[in-house]
């Protein structure tokens, strides 16, 4: 079996997207990281680990604190009564929706890119949809009863859900949007399961890849009715992560606070759900690539890529902001207008225009190759993306709420501790579970990155005809 | 790290019951280490006049359902049906909640309307679109299993690592354990081998 070679010319132009000589070099690869013994794995590795899981430890205790003392102990009270909850809530979907995106848009673009990092950008979303989920669940003060959300008959009180409500289709969307990509998820990993099962080696791992391979043996008619399935699940998730979204800013878009009640919301909530999600995967990314040595997979090709995406979504994300305003003002409605001169210059200024700095300024970096390609520079910006990301919807939420109509119910939000530590806890549990994928899970999709790989053998094969 | 010859560990008792045994033959199987000549060899084999052929590969193989006719999958057709499904279960629960069983006037809104029940409707649709894909393909496919003859083969292994398998199956009119090994060596397969199960 040859390498994948091609003209040094078109090397320059086009390098490949999988810079590895054999199938079975790949397959050795992906496969060492979940093979390798205890101490194989580096100690690294398990620091971090045991980091991650104390910190998830702290969002247990607070979660328990919680319960036991009430929701009381945040710092939401009138007149803010949606504050780190849901800014958070709202933060970790739209951190979710760059898997969707990778996993699903870029698969029907035919972005053969996507394939190495396809499978943790999916992992990703099911956990950042996760730790999602906990704010809204324990907001309720009694999560014991979420079953109420769902259309259930009840025989506690004879109710039923409101239809005619925004909150109970983001339950909807929300659930639908872990469900689909869970299902999604594992889809895609089967076939490499069975690559694992195929080589396992102990008894236990034997039975575990055994049973979760679901006997996959690869056949060609097996593979046709996949590759529909996956086609299906690609093209139902694509509307889908749209539309969570979309929901999402139904909460606050169909209320009538100024601020809030703006058509806007859609597709502004979107286009900062795919930039914070890219900068997130761009996080994890640079850290997995160093620690298990993926250079030869997640190139500086996929890098660039991801960094021109979110310089695209940040520039959205910019031109909304200035729509908002500029509607806020052409409206000629005072209450709108102040709110959003408040957002601007009020007490929340300095959340205000951190939000600017960092979702409208720094991602116009990106329009330098050179610093696209700089891994220090990327991984900064994908910080300070997050965080202004996180801010855009503390904005967007708090300032909203702080000054109602009448000054007498005026006042400034400020998190307790238990705030603090609950949303330092999401991080932990998001850590771990991500550590734990990477570790014990193929991380990369083998079998599509085997198929990049076949197809580019034959691309640059009928490259060298055509240059003879 | 290769693992043993599959059904050699199973205990007789286990091997009766299976149907395995030198006697009973699953198909002949040959292996390839290139996408582009299992396809040219399927091909090939098919024009000798086989019809129950498959291949197995680890990673969807470009032009391999054309050469040993794979037909095409029926699987949409199930996922069209419970997407409809989907979205008249959302559209009735909404009916029944909001007329039948808990009629409540908020804000002068109807009890029933089109436009506020999109979103929800929309969300069922994609969920039972979802699940029909999902478990209609492992239907189709017939898996879970936990049992295939295929897994006798001893380069079984290679075909989620780096090797294309060409199967000739013994349901086939035309199949001949030895002669149907020779067309796959004439073919140029290697590691052709009669498989029992």
């Amino acid at each position: 079996m040859s390498a994948v070679t091609q003209n040094p010319a078109l090397m320059e132009v086009n390098p490949p997207l999988v810079q590895s000589d054999t199938y079975h070099d790949l397959t050795e690869q992906v496969s060492a990281i979940t093979e390798a013994g205890v101490l194989e794995t580096p100690m690294k590795y398990w620091i971090t680990l045991s980091i991650t899981a104390g910190i998830t430890l702290l969002l247990g205790a607070m979660l328990t604190y919680l319960v036991s003392r009430g929701i009381g102990v945040w710092g939401n009270n009138r007149p803010i009564g949606w504050a780190w909850d849901i800014t958070n809530f709202v933060f970790w979907i739209g951190i979710g929706h760059a898997g969707t995106l990778i996993s699903a848009i870029l698969f029907l673009f035919r972005q053969k890119w996507r394939t190495s990092i396809n499978r943790s950008a999916e992992a990703m979303t099911l956990f950042a949809v996760m730790c999602a989920g906990i704010f809204p669940l324990f907001h309720t003060g009694r999560p014991w009863r979420a079953y109420w959300l769902m259309p259930i008959p009840n025989l506690d009180l004879n109710l039923y859900q409101n239809f005619r409500s925004p909150l109970i289709w983001d339950v909807f969307a929300v659930s639908t949007y872990l469900t689909v990509s869970a299902l999604f998820w594992f889809t895609g990993l089967v076939p490499d399961l069975a690559t694992l099962r195929d080589r396992a080696t102990g008894r236990i791992k034997q039975v575990v890849f055994g049973i979760l391979s679901l006997g996959w043996r690869g056949s060609a008619r097996h593979w046709s009715n996949y590759e529909k399935a996956y086609l299906i699940l690609a093209a139902i998730s694509t509307p889908l992560v749209l539309s969570v979204h979309s929901i999402v800013s139904f909460d606050f878009a169909t209320s009538v606070i100024p601020g809030w009640h703006t058509t806007i919301f859609p597709p502004y909530f979107v286009a900062g759900a795919v930039f914070s999600g890219f900068a997130m995967v761009m996080t994890l990314l640079i850290i997995a690539r160093w620690l298990l040595n993926l250079e030869n997979l997640i190139t500086m090709k996929h890098l660039e890529n991801m960094n021109k995406i979110i310089l695209v979504t940040g520039s959205i994300v910019g031109y909304a902001y200035a729509t908002e305003f500029f509607i806020a003002w052409y409206s000629g409605n005072p209450y709108e207008r102040y709110a959003f001169i408040n957002r601007a210059f009020g007490p929340y200024a300095w959340a205000y225009w951190t939000m600017i700095t960092c979702n409208v300024i720094s991602p116009q970096f990106f329009w330098f190759k050179s610093l696209r390609r700089s891994i220090p520079v990327m991984f900064i910006l994908s910080i300070t993306t997050n965080i202004g990301m996180w801010f855009e919807r503390f904005v967007i939420i708090v300032t909203s709420l702080h000054r109602d109509f009448l000054p007498g119910s005026w006042g400034y939000y400020k998190p307790t501790w238990v705030d603090i530590c609950t949303f330092i806890g999401t991080f932990g549990l998001f850590l771990t579970l991500f550590l734990l994928f990477a570790r014990f899970l193929p991380m990369i999709a083998l079998s599509e990155v085997k198929g990049v790989r076949a197809q580019e053998k034959q691309m640059f094969k009928g490259q060298e005809l055509v240059a003879k | 790290m290769t693992p043993e010859h599959f059904s050699e560990q199973l205990p007789e008792q286990l091997r009766e019951q299976l149907g395995l045994g030198p006697d009973k033959v699953y198909a002949v199987i040959g292996e390839f280490s290139e996408p582009e000549d299992l396809v040219a060899a399927g091909r090939r084999i098919r024009q000798m006049g086989y019809t129950k052929l498959d291949a197995m590969s680890p990673f969807p193989v470009h032009g391999i359902d054309d050469a040993i006719g794979v037909p095409s999958s029926r699987l949409g057709w199930i996922v069209i049906f419970f997407s409809v499904l989907g979205a008249l279960t959302a559209l009735g629960l909404i009916y029944w909640v909001g007329v039948v069983s808990y009629p409540l006037v908020i804000g002068g809104k109807p009890l029933f309307d089109f436009s506020y029940s999109i979103p929800v409707t929309f969300e069922l649709t994609i969920l039972f679109t979802a699940f029909a894909t999902f478990l209609g393909m492992w239907g189709i496919n017939g898996l879970p299993r936990l049992y295939h003859p295929s897994f006798n083969y001893s380069q079984f292994h290679r075909a989620s690592d780096d090797r294309f398998l060409l199967v000739i199956e013994a349901a086939d009119p035309k199949f001949d354990p030895k002669a149907s090994a020779e067309h796959l060596r004439g073919v140029g397969a290697s590691s052709v081998e009669v498989v029992e199960g």
